[in-house]
């Protein structure tokens, strides 16, 4: 009885975490814009201007819920609500500590593919929903993004299931004991890393909703709470990819013993998501088809060559 | 023998002297009066044939001369359309001046000499009914397509309270509605290829990118721009009639706005014009404050586009950076004008007041502070590899394709002429500084940023040698036309006190003729023909603007780019609304 209880209490905590993380990001990102930036965002609303979350959400649900009338309705309503499920459904497979995971599937990372992929669907089902051009635009910009870059965000993880053995991210985990797999993996680290910006439109990939291009790309027609979905779901995304980063190639939540497991996890997460902000403070956009271009000349190579070398190490050391 | 007579011989040799005539007019520019049914042959001849040519063709644009006091005499005239072509070898502008007669006439179309004319031919339709035949598309530009009247036609009222009320009935709403749908087979454009439908994406008049009330229709095929057609005028605010109302004096706070990244830059334009008029010299601290001055507004709004520019293309940060500079100029602008986007400081004359105490010290710091941050801008933007991947190789014109289009300033100067008015045609005493004329060889996007990036260094070495030779004297010029007069002259000299007592009571007087200044502005050449009737307000107002065929220029240079391309090569044309649209 007090393990179902205890299982539930995990997993209603970590969703009550995470979507507070989420708004909470919606000011980390817009005061540490404004430090990188020498300016000083928002300030004004409590201390520190931390009620900014609380304004900017109340000014969300407040919206009128507005559909515009040459919109497909029913697609146009669940759109938002596919990208937010499916980051959140990702996160049941991640280890935050020893203690603290939803389900250790042995297929844990595949899941995470599984999911992220299927996060395409609410940019192409909102952009094409929406009946808008730019929309369009940007949800065609953004699904052949995303397609291409999953290829290989799949492959430049092999690398580490090959150290580890394993799909499930609790293994892997562990199997970082002695040394954190960035070390053995640095190519496969820089890579996974780039494909999670992809996978979340973060800047520099930010192309399907690209603002000076196409105004606010797949999501311009939507306000309100609905547009609040894809906001937190892009909030969601970056402390995915990061967290993901953290298991796969950080070591997780091992650390020196003088802080709890899960503050070392928090820590590295945090460092990840400041420098997803950061990126989005220094660097220009690039185009669309210069995007694609890195993507299949220059990282599938990559990948390809790293996973083959990797293969040939772990062979040539386990030979008998 | 003079440039000038050179050229009259020249011409009157060509065609003799029935069908040219030759004007005096007070800037000294080479004005002729050509038969209207020779004008083409002209036109030709100096752009093609002449020895040394007229390539450019810097402004078109008309007057209605029906209420002029000259107008009966020699020719005989209703109307006049006005060009100006430019020659680089010679170093020279050339004036000619069609007389049409009759209520609504019409004149030949010059499109098929110069694409450029098309935009100022349907300009000069748009505001005074003067047909064009043989017009590929003679189609209003500035006023909405419902607009009744053409207003710079003198019959046509200039305030709103001379029209009655504004009624915007429902009816009224959807015919203007109806009047911006863009139709596609209005512009000769297909809806289908063989293999494809194309697109129609509508951007603007409200879009984050395009820096103001510009609509642009892409024809799109895929994200391939197959064409695009601008569409301009929402920010057209009649400067050019205002001109027609206002006094000479009051008349300099409208030119604040044109370019209104250009500040006091403007006013120097229309001043040199007036100056030029009214036969005022002015002393040289005049001249040094007003260069410095401008050359400020140069840095500032050299500082607006790039960081814009930056932002365009996706990097986030670089405009905040740059305008926290930006915001350094206008401490120093404040300090001395009061004033800071449109300070309105510049005089017939001179200027409003003296330096204030203490300015050397603001505009030292400035310069002590000011060359670091451009490096580390440099390394920030104009080395950012996916900058460059986004600019270098976008957007390219060619030399002869840039002069064609009329493209002057830092779009001219990427192509590899050197070619600076500070230096070609000096004003304002730009002749005793010394300072380079950047240039690039591309003509691409980069090319041009690069060249406006050089431009601020020079632009700072300008200021520095105005404050080590600040000279000393007075802030105005002691000619009696200077407005408002010199005080201490207002009670002791005759000329001067009526001056100032007609200055105040119903505006300065300009003597009767019509000048032309053309300076250096940021965004290339700015020009205002001035002509007087030798009354208190101008006949007539004509702004010629660096944006204007830029503009123009846009759906050449984007054919076959990408939409994110388009936002490169708009952002590398430094262009705003109010400069275009006037």
């Amino acid at each position: 009885m007090s393990e179902t209880l205890n299982y539930w209490l995990v997993i209603v905590g970590i969703l009550f975490v995470l979507l507070n993380i989420a708004a909470f990001l919606i000011w980390v990102e817009r005061r540490m814009l404004a430090l990188w930036q020498d300016r000083l965002g928002p300030n004004r609303a409590g201390p520190f201007g931390l009620l900014i979350i609380l304004a900017d959400t109340l000014k969300l649900f407040f919206k009128e819920d507005w559909i515009p009338p040459f919109a497909d309705r029913h697609v146009f309503v669940i759109a938002p609500a596919v990208i937010v499920i499916s980051v959140l459904l990702s996160f049941a497979i991640i280890p935050f500590a020893p203690a603290i995971q939803i389900v250790d599937l042995n297929i844990g990372l595949l899941f995470f593919l599984g999911m992220s992929s299927l996060g395409v669907y609410s940019i192409v089902l909102g952009g094409w929903a929406s009946n808008n051009k730019y929309s369009l635009l940007g949800a065609l910009r953004g699904a052949s993004q995303m397609i291409s870059y999953e290829v290989f965000m799949g492959l430049s993880l092999m690398g580490v299931v090959m150290l580890s053995g394993s799909f499930s991210l609790r293994t892997i985990v562990e199997a970082q004991k002695d040394y954190w797999f960035v070390l053995l993996q640095p190519v496969g680290f820089v890579i996974f890393f780039i494909a999670g910006i992809a996978e979340t439109h973060r800047l520099p990939f930010d192309i399907p909703e690209a603002e000076s291009e196409l105004v606010a790309g797949f999501h311009s027609e939507y306000s309100g709470m609905k547009f609040g979905m894809f906001f937190i779901g892009e909030y969601l995304g970056i402390t995915l990819i990061s967290s993901i980063t953290v298991a796969l190639f950080f070591g997780g939540w091992l650390g020196p013993a003088f802080l709890p497991p899960l503050a070392w996890f928090a820590i590295k997460t945090a460092g990840f998501i400041l420098f997803f902000i950061l990126l989005r403070a220094s660097l220009p956009r690039p185009r669309y088809d210069q995007l694609m271009e890195y993507g299949w000349k220059i990282l599938l190579p990559l990948t390809l060559l790293n996973l083959l070398v990797t293969g040939g190490i772990i062979l040539f050391l386990n030979q008998p | 023998m003079t440039p000038t007579e050179k050229l009259a011989t020249e011409l009157m040799l060509k065609f003799g002297d029935s069908v040219l005539t030759q004007q005096q007019t007070a800037d000294e520019v080479a004005t002729f009066w050509v038969a209207k049914t020779h004008i083409l042959p002209v036109l030709a001849y100096l752009k093609k044939e002449s020895p040394e040519p007229f390539p450019l063709l810097y402004d078109l644009f008309a007057l209605d001369e029906r209420s002029r006091s000259d107008h009966k005499t020699y020719p005989s005239k209703d109307f006049t359309v006005v060009y100006h072509l430019l020659s680089f070898k010679r170093n020279q502008f050339i004036r000619l001046k069609i007389a049409l007669k009759g209520e609504y006439p019409s004149a030949q179309t010059l499109t098929h000499l110069w694409p450029s004319a098309s935009w100022y031919e349907r300009e000069v339709y748009d505001m005074f009914g003067i047909r064009f035949e043989g017009h590929p598309h003679l189609q209003r530009i500035l006023m909405p397509l419902t607009w009744q009247g053409h207003p710079l036609r003198k019959e046509h009222p200039a305030r709103a309270t001379e029209m009655g009320p504004f009624k915007l009935w429902d009816e009224k709403v959807d015919t203007e509605q109806d009047a911006l749908q863009f139709k596609p087979e209005q512009w000769g454009l297909q809806r289908h290829s063989d293999d494809a439908d194309f697109m129609f994406l509508n951007i603007g008049p409200q879009h984050p990118g395009t820096h103001g009330v510009l609509r642009i229709i892409l024809q799109l095929d895929g994200e391939d721009i197959i064409d695009a057609v601008p569409d301009i005028g929402f920010h057209h605010r009649g400067a050019e009639k205002m001109g027609e109302r206002q006094s000479w004096h009051t008349y300099i706070p409208y030119t604040d706005r044109i370019d209104y990244l250009g500040g006091v830059m403007n006013n120097l334009a229309y001043l040199l014009a007036v100056e030029k008029l009214a036969g005022i010299e002015v002393p040289d601290r005049v001249k040094v404050i007003r260069v410095m001055m401008c050359e400020f507004f140069r840095i500032a709004s050299h500082l607006v586009w790039y960081g814009t520019f930056a932002q365009d293309l996706g990097q986030l940060s670089p405009v905040f950076y740059m305008f926290t500079d930006r915001e350094k100029i206008f401490d120093i602008v404040e300090a001395i004008t009061g004033g800071r986007m449109h300070p309105n400081w510049f005089r017939i004359g001179g200027v409003a007041q003296d330096l204030p105490n203490g300015w050397d010290k603001m505009v030292a710091e400035f310069i002590a502070y000011f060359p670091k941050r451009l490096k580390e801008y440099h390394n920030m933007v104009m080395r950012n590899s996916i900058f460059k991947a986004r600019t270098v190789g976008i957007g390219i014109y060619t030399l002869e394709e840039a002069i064609e289009w009329g493209v002057t300033g830092p779009g001219l100067r990427a192509c590899g002429l050197e070619w600076d008015m500070r230096k070609k045609q000096p004003y304002s005493g730009y002749e005793n500084f010394e300072f380079d004329i950047p240039i690039a060889q591309n003509g691409d996007c980069y090319d041009r940023a690069v060249v406006r990036e050089q431009e601020m260094i020079q632009s700072l070495r300008i200021i520095e040698q105005c404050l080590k030779h600040m000279p000393e004297g007075p802030y105005k010029s002691d000619n009696s036309h200077a407005t408002p007069p010199l005080k201490k002259n207002t009670m002791q000299d005759i000329e001067t006190l009526i001056n100032h007592f007609l200055n105040v009571s119903w505006g300065p007087v300009i003597p009767k003729g019509e000048a032309m200044s053309c300076i250096e502005a940021t965004k290339g050449w700015n020009s205002y023909y001035m002509v007087s009737d030798g009354n208190t307000s101008p006949y007539r107002s004509r702004i010629r603007t660096p944006s204007f065929p830029h503009m123009q220029m846009l759906p050449y240079i984007s054919k076959g780019y990408t939409v994110a391309d388009l936002l490169s090569i708009l952002g590398s044309m430094d262009y705003v609304l109010a400069d275009i649209d006037r």
